[in-house]
């Protein structure tokens, strides 16, 4: 099952001991507060997860696939995120515990 | 940002809770997170983006001291994909 906001909030609720409505509000203040930084240019580190990243790419060339019409793709700012050592790990180790 | 100043801004919007909340709260989503994509399971968040798991087949690869051939067992990396709202927010020509 996909894990979505709503699961987190729970989870704030039983583990953290908020109440139900300051840990959905508590959840979606998580998301903004990154949304927010990158926002303003500035990038996110958090330690053992991963960083958020922005990039800025140039205008390059494109194409409209269903009528083949050349058009140019603007310049924008993008998001990477590169998942910390951690959790590549813990990811992996994962898979090779559920292999064994 | 790094993790303690994202516990302060937190910890501000919510002047009722002591600052441990606010870290607890942190602590949580991202363990719970990690937990879902060790279980090879996806995390969406509507506005903000999803993760899921790539799938790497295993290769042939180097030891760059040795020269020696080794196996690189299959596996899978975590990958983030920005959701409309984060992808709008964050690009400077919207």
């Amino acid at each position: 099952m996909t894990l979505t906001k709503a699961d987190l909030a729970d989870l704030l609720f039983e583990q953290v001991g908020l109440n139900k409505r300051e840990s959905k509000d508590m959840v979606e203040a998580f998301f903004e507060e990154i949304r927010t930084a990158l926002e303003s240019g500035n990038s996110v580190k958090l330690s053992g997860f991963g960083n958020f990243e922005l990039r800025v790419k140039s205008e390059r060339p494109g194409r409209n696939p269903k009528t083949g019409e050349d058009i140019p793709i603007s310049a924008r700012r993008v998001v990477t995120f590169h998942a910390s050592q951690k959790l590549k790990g813990t990811v992996e180790e994962e898979y090779a515990g559920a292999d064994a | 940002m790094t993790k303690s100043d994202l516990i302060t801004n937190l910890a501000a919007r919510f002047p009722q809770l002591a600052i441990k909340d606010a870290e607890l709260s942190v602590k949580a989503i991202l363990d719970s997170m990690t937990e879902k994509l060790a279980a090879r399971e996806r995390i969406e968040i509507r506005g903000f983006g999803s993760f899921s798991l790539n799938y790497r087949p295993p290769r042939l690869g180097r030891n760059p001291k040795t020269g020696s051939k080794v196996e690189v067992p299959e596996k899978y990396v975590p990958h983030f994909k920005a959701g409309k709202e984060l992808r709008e927010r964050v690009n400077l020509l919207e």
